[in-house]
């Protein structure tokens, strides 16, 4: 029952149709062989209920799918900043011994071709969205999951109006920032997401994809 | 550590075989049971078969669980919150690096395996309390203990894993990787090799049933920094294990207890360590590390991400940098190759500088995306010789030089040691320079 890489069925149906057979069988065979029942494994494990799945259910990706209700400004975030971000990253957001930069670095291509780039997250990160999840699941840094919505909403635009790329009274909530524009955005190979997998493909050889 | 403090725990421990706290405590509670049973039957005097009860031995503890000699202090070397390893832009690491130059045979000891855990401690995890959660695009979501994915079917394979960062000349090891005096481990000791044992992940898949929609999983880690990967369905489906045991134990904390997953071949920052929960989705989640740390930067101001597979690499492990060869005669010079593809099928071995290669011997196991351990019989004369090793992997790919890696890049080879990022997948062949005193020194430049 090999499985074919590239091929994504719903096995739901395929187990069905198995386990058709195998009754059938099961019953040729006057049902005597124990073993007949393999491969279920369907006594193991259970199925999580909906609070357990939310519980860990916590990733944002670049359509903003599962963000929660809530709002923030940056003004709103500059305050939260300076009691929980600041230790680390610094008043200004220049980064100190723990926490990197995150603010900084002219948002355009030209700091890219150096040979000391600045990958602050203005002048790079591709999505806003992954500012927010990475500040919801971690920060503050072993404190990760303590931040409400409006906070992690709050202090996304903080980092994003200091970084140029929102206004000061831009309201980032699940609508919002899934389309705020980083500059960055077009700067990733490949750019479409379904190209990623395929590495012949994209030209990968020698562990490189040039 | 010293061997002093090796001595030291030595000398405890034999006290403690004799005095053992517990096992006097075990006494004192069966003498109370004892006397409690003894006044229920309305006796003063103990009852025979307790009085006789043999008191289990308890064995000392370096002799329940063993120790290496304490004249063997071969460790993990690297940075812990280092300040000297702190660069503009980036948090300070957490890496600590394999003794290569220590290594025999193709296992790396669990306790030796490096550790890149991006600037976060373990989480102390009860295996008891652990579920793993398979959930999203599926018919039917799935919960599982660790003691119900060890009644499903298991696989056990040798695998290596390896920083994307491994042997790259720049970054925030990139001075001591270059430095002359750097050792085997310094250069490349970000890649380690196990026997781990687990669940295929396409078997949970297909438990959980994925939907057609789906083409991708995101993998997160119950740790601090609640680690995510995103990882395409092909793969998932071809070979990840969801692994419980490495090297005939439960993983080790740093290694992700009691759960992690291993994605065979592919840079270190897919194999999810203390795996909690398996998303299946419809695209890449592009979470921090993926889309703002491990995309490569190239001069062209793009970057490009998810340059999953490692290439072919190999490395002389002996003689390597920072040893020195007592004197002529021979040698058996050895080392390991591995490839991200597959199988090592070859490797050359030269002593001139790369002008002229012989073939290694590669010795058993040979097995796909795990390292391979080869040897080549050496007589030195005392001459001052550069010592290298390039490897081909079954698909026939072969270990480029720095002028070649330099050359996909579209660079010179200068540009690798002026860059401030950490490269990705570096793979150039590795020169040691033997000098006529018999002193090892790294001669990557």
């Amino acid at each position: 029952m090999r499985y074919s890489p590239g091929r994504y069925i719903a096995t739901g149906v395929f187990k069905m149709h198995c386990t058709k057979v195998l009754i059938t069988a099961i019953g040729l065979l006057h049902a005597g062989a124990l073993w007949a029942q393999m491969p279920s494994y369907s006594n193991i494990g259970r199925t999580p209920t909906k609070q357990e799945i939310q519980a860990v259910d916590i990733s944002i990706g670049p359509d903003g799918k599962g963000l929660p209700a809530g709002q923030g400004t940056s003004k709103e975030g500059a305050a939260i900043y300076v009691t929980k971000c600041a230790i680390c990253h610094g008043p200004e957001g220049q980064g100190g011994k723990i926490g990197p930069r995150l603010i900084g670095g002219k948002p355009d291509a030209d700091s890219l071709t150096t040979t000391r780039p600045v990958r602050t997250i203005g002048p790079y990160w591709p999505f806003a969205t992954t500012i927010w999840d990475y500040i919801n699941r971690t920060m503050p840094r072993n404190q990760g999951g303590t931040l409400g919505a409006n906070e992690v909403y709050s202090l996304t635009a903080f980092i994003l109006a200091k970084s140029g790329i929102i206004q000061e009274n831009d309201v980032m909530d699940a609508k919002t920032l899934p389309k705020v524009r980083m500059p960055n955005r077009n700067g990733f190979i490949p750019q479409k997401f379904s190209d990623i997998p395929d590495i012949r493909k994209r030209g990968c050889r020698q562990g490189l994809c040039p | 550590m010293g061997s002093d403090g090796t001595r030291f725990r030595n000398e405890v421990s034999v006290k403690g075989a004799f005095m053992n706290p517990k096992r006097s405590g075990r006494r004192q509670f069966l003498k109370k049971a004892a006397a409690i049973a003894g006044l229920a039957a309305g006796s003063g005097s103990l009852p025979a078969n307790l009085e006789a009860e043999p008191v289990p031995e308890r064995i000392d503890d370096l002799h329940a669980y063993g120790e290496r000699s304490h004249f063997v202090n071969s460790l993990r070397t690297g940075s812990i919150n280092n300040p000297e390893r702190h660069l503009e832009n980036e948090p300070q690491i957490f890496g600590l690096k394999t003794p290569l130059q220590d290594s025999v045979g193709m296992i790396t000891p669990s306790s030796l395996h490096f550790i890149n855990s991006h600037g976060f401690e373990p989480p102390d995890i009860d295996p008891a309390e652990h579920r793993l959660i398979i959930h999203g695009l599926v018919d039917r979501p799935l919960m599982l203990t660790m003691d119900e994915l060890k009644r499903l079917p298991f696989e056990s394979r040798f695998h290596f894993i390896e920083c994307h960062g491994n042997s790259n000349p720049s970054g925030a090891f990139g001075t001591a990787r270059l430095s002359p005096d750097a050792t085997v481990q310094d250069t490349h000791g970000f890649t380690s090799c196990s026997q781990w044992t687990g669940v295929s992940l396409s078997l949970l898949l297909k438990e959980a049933g994925v939907q057609e929609s789906a083409s991708w999983i995101i993998a997160e880690g119950a740790d601090p920094n609640k680690h995510s990967k995103s990882i395409p369905m092909g793969k998932a489906m071809e070979d990840v294990l969801v692994a419980y045991g490495q090297n005939g134990e439960p993983i080790r904390p740093e290694q992700g207890f009691p759960l992690r997953l291993v994605v065979p071949g592919w840079q270190g920052i897919n194999n999810v360590k203390w795996l909690r929960r398996i998303g299946v989705v419809d695209e890449p989640y592009m979470s921090n590390l993926e889309s703002t740390k491990y995309p490569s930067l190239k001069l062209d101001g793009k970057s490009h991400w998810f340059e999953n597979q490692m290439g072919p690499k190999s490395v002389i492990t002996r003689p390597s940098g920072g040893q020195r060869l007592p004197g002529y005669g021979f040698y058996e010079i050895t080392g390991l190759a591995w490839s991200g593809a597959g199988a090592i099928r070859r490797v050359e071995v030269s002593i001139d500088g790369g002008r002229t290669w012989k073939d290694a011997k590669l010795h058993n196991p040979v097995l796909r995306m795990a390292h391979t351990r080869f040897s080549l019989p050496w007589k030195w004369n005392g001459e001052e010789v550069v010592l290298q090793s390039r490897c081909t992997d079954e698909e026939g790919v072969v270990q480029p030089t720095l002028k070649e890696v330099a050359k996909l890049w579209g660079t010179d080879i200068d540009y690798f040691r002026k860059i401030t990022l950490t490269l990705a997948n570096f793979n150039a062949i590795q020169p040691w320079k033997v000098h006529s005193d018999g002193s090892v020194q790294n001669a990557l430049y």
